[in-house]
Order: C-alpha cells, then sequence, then structure tokens
C-alpha cells in the first residue's frame, strides 16, 4: 500500500450564461436569451488573465517536473460552448495539457446544474451528455466525478456509483466530519465502492480566498510557509484535496498578487524538499484505502459558510423558480427539439439562482462579486420571464 | 381672467398623475379664455408652453423686487420652521436665544435672498426644504406677475400659494388630488398634515377632485364643507392613437399598473391572481410599476408559486404603457384609498375592461366598469373571471366604456374650476 502522501489538485472551469434583460413585452416575441455581448466579454477578460497564462505555466510546470506533477480539471459544458465560440484558442490550450497525460478530466453535470437535488432523470442524462463532450475534446472518458458546487449527500452519492464512477469530489464540510480529517478518503455510506475525496478547506482558501488579504496574519503567503502548512497537515493523513476555482489564478487574485509566481514556484519545491507526489483524484482513490464510510443524510456543498445548498435555495424566490423549472423536465425532452434542449441546459446553469440569493451579510462579498443584477429581485423577475417564454415554445412544440 | 398656478409638475417630465390632471386642467382654462401662469420648480423647457406661460422657479432670485427682506419676511414668515424647545433655560435667557435665532434667520435670508436656488422638482430627501424655498421664490414670482387669483396643487405648493396670498392679497384656491391619508392611511406624516392643514385654512375655495376626497377634508381636516367643491377630473386622449401590437402570449391578460404602494393595494391583486389561478391556467397577470411593496409582492408571488403566470415589469414609462394597456384584457385598480385614478380611464379608452376599488374617486363617475370593495378578493376574483371568460359582459363594458370615457372632457371640468375662481372674485 501507499506510504507516501498525497497532494491532489483540482480546478474548476465554468462560466455561466448570462442572461440579457427580458421584458415583460419579450414573452412569447422574442427566444434570444442571452446577454453575449456581457457573456463574450467576460469569457475574453478572463481567457486573458486567467486561462491562457495560467494553462501555459502548467504546462511549463508539467515539464520542467518531468510528469511529477499532476492534477485535474473539471469544465462544464457551458463553458466548453462558450470557448468554441467566442475564444477557441483556449480550448486548444486545454488540449495542450490533455496530451500531457497528467491532468485528469472530472465528470459533472453539462450545465453546472442542480439537477441532483432534484431531478435524477436531468441528472443522468446530463453527465453523460457532459462525458460525451469531454471525450470528444480531450479523448478521455471521465472516471471520477464532481457535482456542481461539489454538492453531496448520500443518495447523490448513490447514484454517481451507480452510473459506474469510483470516485467523487466534495467538501470536507466541519458539520460533517466532526473530529474526522478531511484528509483521508472515505467512502459512501450506502455504496462503499465510491471512494470520497474531501476538500481541505482551510487549505484550499489559503490560496483561492485570503492570498491577497492583507487583513490576515499570515498574509503574505509564499512557498516556505505553505509547504510548511501542507506538512503539518499530513504528519497523519493520505492526502491534502486543494479544490478551487481555476479563475483564482488571475481573475479572483490578479497577477499583481504574485499568485502565479507562487504557484509557479510551489511543485518543484514540493517536489524537492517533501516527500509528498501529486496525485489525480483517480490515482488517489485508487492508491488509498478507505478510512471509513462517512454519513452525509442533506446535500452538502462548499459554498459560504453554512456549506449547504441555501445559496442557490434559500429562500421562496429560489425555490419557486427552481421548482417551476423543473416541473417542464419532462415535456422538455418530449418536445425533442434542438434549440429547446440547447435553451433547456442553460437555464439550469445554477448560477440564476445564485443571483436570487438574499444571504447579503455573511457572504456577500463573493456573492456580489459574480452578480450581473442589482437586486435578487431582479434577478428573479428576468429569470421567470425568461422561463415564461420558453414553456411556451415547448408547449407550442409539443401541439405540432 | 389670469389665473397664477403653483404646480409640481408638468409633462412630459412626471412621476405620478398630478402633472397630467395639471396640463388637462390648463388646456381646458385656455379654452374658457381664463391665461394661466403656470409655475413649476424645475422645468426642463420641453413643456407644451402654448396652453399657459411656464415659469420656471430655478431661474427665478428669491425677492429680486424693489421690497426689502424685512418686509418680504414680515409676511412669509410662517414659512421659517425652527424648534424653540430647549430645556433647562430660565425664561430670560429663552427670550435671548430666540431674538439671536431670529436674528440669524434673517441674517440666513439675506444671503439667500438674491440667489436662485437649484430645485430638483423630484421627491426627495430634502423635499420639505424644497417646498419652503418653493414658497419665497412662488412669493417672488407673485409680486413680480399680474393675476385675479392663486391656484395651488397639492401640499407641495400649498405654502407658496399661501405666500403669494400674503403678499399680494388675492383670492387663493387649493386643489386637492390627494391628501396623507390616501397616501399612508392612518399613519400620517405630521408635518405634511400640518401643511395640508395650513393651505387648507388659508385657502378662500377648496376643489376636491372627488367627493371621496372632498369628505376627508371635511371629516380629517375639519374644514367648513361649503367651502369645499368637487370638480372631478378628466382625461385628456387627444393626438394619441392605440398602439398595434403583436402579442406574445397566447393567454388573457390582466394587469395592475401603478405604484406599487400601500395606497394602491398590490396584496389584494395578488391575492385575487391566486384565486383565478386555482380556477383556471389560460390566463396570466402582469404588476407594472415599482414601489417601496415590489419587492414584498415578489416574494408573496413566488411563496404562493404562481411566478410563473404573474410578472412584474418594473417602472414603466411613456410608449411602453400604452403597450401595457394594449396587451391587457382587464384592468385592476384595487387602490385601498384614491382620491381619482386616471388610470382605469386609460385602460378604457384602449378598450380594456376595468375592476375599480369602490374606495377611488374615479367610481363616482363611471358606470360601466366593475366596482369592487378593495379589500374584497373573492368579488375581485370573480370580476377577473367573469371578464375573463364571459365575453358578452367584457364586450359591452369595453364598448360602453370608451364611450364613456370619452365624454370625460377636461373642457367641462375646466368650466367648473372657472366657476370656482368667479365666486371668489365677486
Amino acid at each position: 500500500m501507499e506510504t507516501k502522501s498525497a497532494i491532489c489538485f483540482y480546478f474548476q472551469v465554468h462560466q455561466p450564461d448570462r442572461l440579457r434583460q427580458y421584458r415583460f413585452f419579450d414573452i412569447g416575441n422574442d427566444s434570444n436569451y442571452y446577454d453575449e455581448f456581457a457573456n463574450r466579454t467576460i469569457l475574453n477578460r478572463v481567457a486573458q488573465r486567467c486561462y491562457i497564462p495560467m494553462n501555459n505555466l502548467l504546462l511549463d510546470i508539467i515539464g520542467k517536473c518531468d510528469k511529477q506533477f499532476k492534477f485535474a480539471f473539471s469544465i462544464s459544458g457551458s463553458v466548453i460552448e462558450q470557448f468554441e465560440k467566442y475564444a477557441p484558442e483556449v480550448l486548444e490550450s486545454f488540449k495542450r495539457l490533455a496530451d500531457t497525460g497528467c491532468v485528469e478530466f472530472l465528470a459533472e453535470t453539462y450545465s453546472h446544474s442542480l439537477s441532483s437535488l432534484v431531478d435524477i432523470t436531468e441528472f443522468q442524462r446530463q453527465v453523460k451528455l457532459h462525458a460525451a463532450l469531454i471525450h470528444k475534446h480531450f479523448g478521455v472518458k471521465p472516471k471520477a466525478f464532481r457535482n456542481t458546487e461539489l454538492i453531496y449527500s448520500d443518495q447523490i452519492g448513490a447514484t454517481v456509483a451507480k452510473m459506474g464512477y469510483t470516485c467523487m469530489l466534495t467538501e470536507g464540510a466541519r458539520h460533517i466530519l466532526g473530529w474526522k480529517s478531511p484528509n483521508f478518503v472515505y467512502t459512501n455510506a450506502i455504496n462503499p465502492k465510491l471512494k470520497l475525496l474531501l476538500r481541505n478547506f482551510t487549505l484550499s482558501d489559503d490560496i483561492a480566498f485570503r492570498f491577497s488579504d492583507r487583513s490576515w496574519n499570515n498574509w503574505p503567503v509564499d512557498v516556505d510557509k505553505y509547504i510548511a502548512w501542507l506538512s503539518d497537515s499530513l504528519k497523519e493523513g493520505q492526502v491534502i484535496n486543494l479544490f478551487m476555482d481555476y479563475e483564482t489564478f488571475g481573475e479572483h487574485q490578479r497577477v499583481s498578487t504574485g499568485i502565479f509566481d507562487f504557484f509557479k514556484a510551489l511543485p518543484e519545491a514540493v517536489l524537492s524538499r517533501t516527500d509528498f507526489q501529486f496525485c489525480t483524484p483517480s490515482e488517489v482513490a485508487r492508491k488509498y484505502e478507505p478510512v471509513a464510510a462517512l454519513d452525509v443524510p442533506f446535500p452538502i456543498s462548499w459554498a459560504d459558510e453554512e456549506r449547504d445548498t441555501t445559496a442557490w435555495l434559500g429562500n421562496e424566490l429560489q425555490n419557486e423558480a427552481f421548482n417551476k423549472l423543473y416541473a417542464l423536465s419532462d415535456r422538455v425532452l418530449a418536445a425533442e427539439d434542438e434549440s429547446i434542449t440547447r435553451d433547456w441546459l442553460k437555464l439550469q446553469e445554477s448560477d440564476h439562482f445564485y443571483y436570487m440569493c438574499t444571504k447579503f451579510f455573511s457572504d456577500g462579498m463573493v456573492h456580489n462579486y459574480f452578480n450581473p443584477y442589482d437586486t435578487p429581485y431582479e434577478a428573479f423577475i428576468n429569470y421567470m420571464n425568461v422561463l415564461s417564454d420558453f414553456a411556451l415554445r415547448v408547449e407550442k412544440r409539443l401541439k405540432q | 381672467m389670469k389665473v397664477l398656478m403653483f404646480g409640481w409638475e408638468f409633462p412630459p417630465h412626471i412621476a405620478g398623475g398630478l402633472g397630467t390632471a395639471c396640463y388637462g386642467m390648463v388646456k381646458g382654462l385656455a379654452h374658457h379664455n381664463v391665461e394661466v401662469l403656470f409655475v413649476m420648480p424645475s422645468a426642463s423647457g420641453d413643456e407644451d408652453s402654448s396652453v399657459a406661460r411656464i415659469i420656471n422657479a430655478s431661474d427665478v432670485e428669491a425677492a429680486d423686487i424693489a421690497c426689502d427682506h424685512k418686509e418680504f419676511l414680515g409676511k412669509v414668515n410662517f414659512l421659517r420652521i425652527g424648534s424653540n424647545m430647549v430645556p433647562y433655560v430660565d425664561p430670560r435667557q429663552f427670550s435671548e436665544m430666540v431674538e439671536k435665532q431670529q436674528i440669524s434667520q434673517v441674517e440666513e435670508f439675506k444671503v439667500n435672498f438674491k440667489q436662485k436656488y437649484k430645485f430638483s422638482g423630484k421627491y426627495g430627501a430634502n423635499l420639505m426644504e424644497e417646498v419652503a424655498r418653493y414658497a419665497l421664490v412662488g412669493g417672488t414670482i407673485a409680486l413680480q406677475n399680474e393675476f385675479d387669483v392663486i391656484h395651488a396643487h397639492d401640499w407641495l405648493t400649498y405654502l407658496a400659494g399661501i405666500a403669494a396670498k400674503r403678499l399680494t392679497g388675492k383670492p387663493l384656491v387649493i386643489h386637492v388630488h390627494a391628501t396623507e391619508y390616501d397616501r399612508s392611511g392612518e399613519n400620517v406624516n405630521t408635518e405634511v398634515y400640518r401643511l395640508e392643514k395650513m393651505g387648507m385654512e388659508a385657502a378662500d375655495k377648496i376643489i376636491a377632485v372627488s367627493n371621496l376626497t372632498r369628505n376627508t377634508v371635511i371629516k380629517k381636516y375639519g374644514i367648513s364643507p361649503d367651502k369645499v367643491v368637487t370638480v372631478h377630473n378628466a382625461v385628456d386622449f387627444s393626438g394619441r392613437d392605440n398602439i398595434e401590437i403583436s402579442r406574445g402570449v397566447p393567454e388573457k391578460v390582466v394587469t395592475f399598473l401603478g405604484r406599487i404602494t400601500f395606497q394602491k393595494g398590490p396584496e389584494y391583486f395578488i391575492e385575487a391572481a391566486y384565486k383565478v389561478l386555482q380556477r383556471c391556467n389560460d390566463v396570466r397577470f402582469v404588476m407594472a410599476g415599482s414601489g417601496d411593496l415590489l419587492n414584498r409582492s415578489i416574494r408573496r408571488v413566488a411563496k404562493l408559486g404562481i411566478a410563473d403566470k404573474f410578472h412584474f415589469t418594473g417602472f414603466l414609462r411613456g410608449a411602453d404603457v400604452q403597450k401595457m394597456f394594449a396587451y391587457s384584457d382587464v384592468y385592476v385598480m384595487p387602490s385601498v384609498s384614491e382620491p381619482f385614478g386616471i388610470s382605469p380611464l386609460e385602460a378604457m379608452r384602449t378598450g380594456v375592461p376595468s375592476i375599480i376599488s369602490k374606495q377611488s374617486g374615479v367610481a363616482e363617475v363611471l358606470h360601466h366598469s366593475i366596482k369592487v370593495d378593495f379589500w374584497d378578493i373573492d368579488a375581485m376574483a370573480d370580476a377577473i373571471y367573469a371578464l375573463l371568460k364571459y365575453p358578452a359582459l367584457s364586450q359591452m363594458t369595453s364598448r360602453c366604456g370608451l364611450d364613456e370615457v370619452n365624454a370625460l372632457k377636461w373642457n367641462n371640468a375646466a368650466q367648473k374650476v372657472k366657476d370656482v375662481y368667479l365666486s371668489i372674485l365677486k
């Protein structure tokens, strides 16, 4: 059995399809829902600041470390479609990373949706759709699964296991772990064949959120300090799972914070000064023996202090929009129309529900950053108008 | 005959019905050979000046005339809003303090005396200050112009009307389009109430836009009934064609259009919508407008689970208002308290049958609309359902309603206003 401890990086790549201002008068008259300008502008900005420079950096590191540096991406179908449309060069750059063999591509729902919480049929359909897309672009079949926002429960895990996945990533939520450490491999409580990798949120957020926070007593973080923390945490434990948004590099933490320099030096330093190895999630699941089953009766996620799903389904606006959306599920699939199916996926993106969140106080900063609307009410009105038009199209198509 | 009229807004830049009503009235008065000098706090220059001379108060220096500030202040000293309540001083000290304060106020006034004040003409945070300044400027304008009667619209301009009356001795008519009781229910703003009462008491005659409002003036403000006259508003649809729209939704549309505030009763519309949707699904509801109850209304709609059939448009302006009426099959005005209420007339003008609350002034002049108590959501739901499902009913109310609305002419209303002027000029 493996004696070396592992460090497992996974980066989430996703961009939503932001909706344009869609008025009541547009319902039934205009079925173009998206703010193309905002979507293109933001994607290109993030590509310039993050995707392209960071991909190049990772490619460099892999070369320099003689392929000892490994990690995983999860790239949503939504953002891949945007790459195809607005920035094909970014997609090419991800393909070059795939060609190194050091990158694992994870499975997820095609449109970064919350379908696992309500509609298992749709969930399974989307996961298959996403796997096919990943295979098409990167030539690999995903083996490990990560759900939108790392949402997980015993039931969702069992469903994922049934679909043939043996490894799933989720949050090392304190209220689930209690005294237990996130630095071990666990299994699903219903089906022990599914291994669970838990995010070490302290060490992940040290990079993702706190890296440039000058009011933080550990600022600034350098490679020495960070390696010391890793070593400290791995005195006991199999693996440290560092899961974060890929946009951390260059977008959330700007180039001026030194994030690129930090990351450029980290893998080499880890390999030369410690005993740790870099593993992809599937490798971790294969190499390490799980220590216990983990009970998660209610869904958890990686968001906010609560680590639950209330950022998307926490108030009556969100619940109403969500229920009305998934009430259409059967009829949408029965309609068998290409443009309807395409919009159906986009309308499921979790981001639309995130914009309706009213939890301003504890995590408002993060929420505001991502939000194109001034208030959750505007987000709700706009979304419901779009959804009304969408529902009309579905009915019309079914009548034909 | 010449009238000095104080208003707060005038088309095309309006926030509510007041500006529209003033415009119609001024036009009607012109028809009856009454010349109007229309004063407003902030004119933009694109107002229709063919019907009245528009005076922009922002262009006028306060007391820019041969009149020293002492005399001017002596007549408008009621404008100063200061607090003389100071605890823990003996009477001698107190009288010294009051004297000092008066001197400083006169000094302050001297500074402002020759300056123009840029009014926002909005309904913002320093509304009270604007109201007081408007009165100062109003007094100045009164001294600069020749006229027979002063006419002030709603509480924002009452002080200006009083100032003009004190400085010139000309009779004052105040026009009550709404009272604080309509806007706030029983929780009135005492400062606004005080200004309203002051205006009503100083006036020689009071015009109320409905009997409903007349009763409020008499009962809540203690004004003698023989001083208060009802002149119902009218509507002016000249030069406006019904616009053609392509309707995107196959269902019938039931509309609420107005400020989403306590006064307009949005919650009753939502509850009635919920009841109708229980019965039939082929209908959509639209709440157009914005206001302090908007967010609460959205939450309520979401909670009831009808958000796929109940839409919000936000504030609509200009052509979008016409578009909204053209989209509608039924118009509902569930106002808790509506001194008059122009919007159902606009709906009926577009051929849309309307349901109006009995607590509205417009209910006094309309026969071909369905009237319900604002709180009676069962009756409201019944009426909506009937207008949606029984074509005979909707066709008849639509046709007769149109005739009825077309008969409400500002020329007739203006004649009554002129009669009021004549009654106090004797």
